[in-house]
């Protein structure tokens, strides 16, 4: 390999790791928020607190969730 | 804007617009529906308390905690026929309150969805490059209709208040491995070109139906099979509506504001 193409290899995995380091800080803040939305949708359709139960009473029928 | 806030933003917006929309498509679809259930309902359970049920107030209209002894699993069930509503936990009045907290549930189970499908897009442009398009997004809530929707509701159909069903736990889990299940096989179809994968996709899609959703031996219920009926057309049309607005909106405002971090 010659100094030049050396160089250029050098150069290309200078700019892509960053891109790459880049590429998981999304993939990790996409999983945060999806946990969350689990979470938000869990509570509302599944929990078993009956004040949540009665308050989202005619959403959980609507969206078929199992219900009473 | 980091991606997580652009994910929240875009869910929050096309969440709350959808939540709210969805909220109006249910007064005339559902809605109407589960209170003529609930009449039905009322009427079997102060056939079954005699006189201390029919005595209760009309404004307890909400209540249904006390219909399929046998079935149910709320566990407080044995407080005496005169104290009817649920576990005495505190719901709702009818009308404006009620319709008011289902349009805010409405709007954070939108929202809920639209950060599952938000996350989903972020990953998704992040890999190719390109922000997904609302047609994308679209299909994207087509695939989320058929997991949330439609391969839970195979097994386990929507049902109306008054009708009596397996203990409510056996069927939540049903619903969640039903749900992994068809969004697994899906994804194996879409992302894994394979034939290996798409045998595994289609046993992964039927598996959850012949292990079979949780069920009674005999369910007795007066209310009429033609009110269930409408009432699973009425659920499943307007869980279409719902998620092809929530792909396709979830999609072009998060595409907006993720614009800075993929430029």
């Amino acid at each position: 390999m010659s100094q030049s193409q050396l160089a250029n290899a050098q150069t290309s995995a200078q700019i892509t790791l960053p891109v790459a380091a880049g590429q998981v800080g999304r993939l990790s803040q996409a999983v945060m928020a999806m946990v969350l939305g689990v979470f938000v949708v869990g509570m509302v359709g599944f929990s078993h607190i009956d004040v949540v139960h009665n308050a989202a009473h005619d959403v959980r029928h609507s969206n078929a969730f199992p219900c009473h | 804007m980091s991606t997580f806030r652009a994910i929240v933003f875009a869910s929050v917006i096309s969440g709350f617009v959808v939540g709210l929309l969805v909220t109006a498509v249910q007064q005339f679809g559902t809605v109407p529906l589960i209170l003529k259930a609930e009449v039905f309902e009322k009427a079997a359970d102060a056939h079954q308390h005699d006189a201390p049920a029919t005595a209760q107030p009309a404004a307890a209209g909400h209540d249904h905690a006390d219909h399929d002894h046998a079935a149910h699993d709320h566990g407080d069930h044995d407080r005496g026929a005169g104290d009817h509503d649920h576990g005495g936990a505190w719901e709702p009045r009818d009308g404006f309150e009620r319709n008011a907290y289902t349009a805010a549930a409405n709007v954070l189970t939108a929202i809920g969805f639209a950060l599952l499908l938000a996350g989903f897009f972020a990953v998704r442009s992040g890999a190719t490059g390109a922000s997904v398009s609302w047609h994308e997004g679209l299909l994207w809530g087509l695939a989320g209709f058929a997991v949330f929707t439609l391969a839970p509701g195979l097994g386990l159909p929507p049902e109306l208040p008054g009708v009596p069903s397996a203990p409510l736990l056996s069927r939540q889990i049903w619903w969640l491995a039903a749900v992994l299940a068809t969004a697994g096989g899906l994804a194996l179809i879409v992302f894994r070109r394979t034939v290996p994968a798409a045998i595994s996709a289609v046993i992964l899609l039927t598996l959850p139906h012949l292990i079979g959703a949780p069920d009674l031996a005999n369910v007795e219920t007066n209310v009429p099979s033609s009110l269930t009926h409408q009432f699973v057309t009425a659920v499943t049309v307007t869980s279409l509506v719902f998620w092809t607005m929530l792909g396709g909106l979830t999609s072009a405002v998060f595409a907006r504001f993720d614009r800075g971090a993929t430029l």
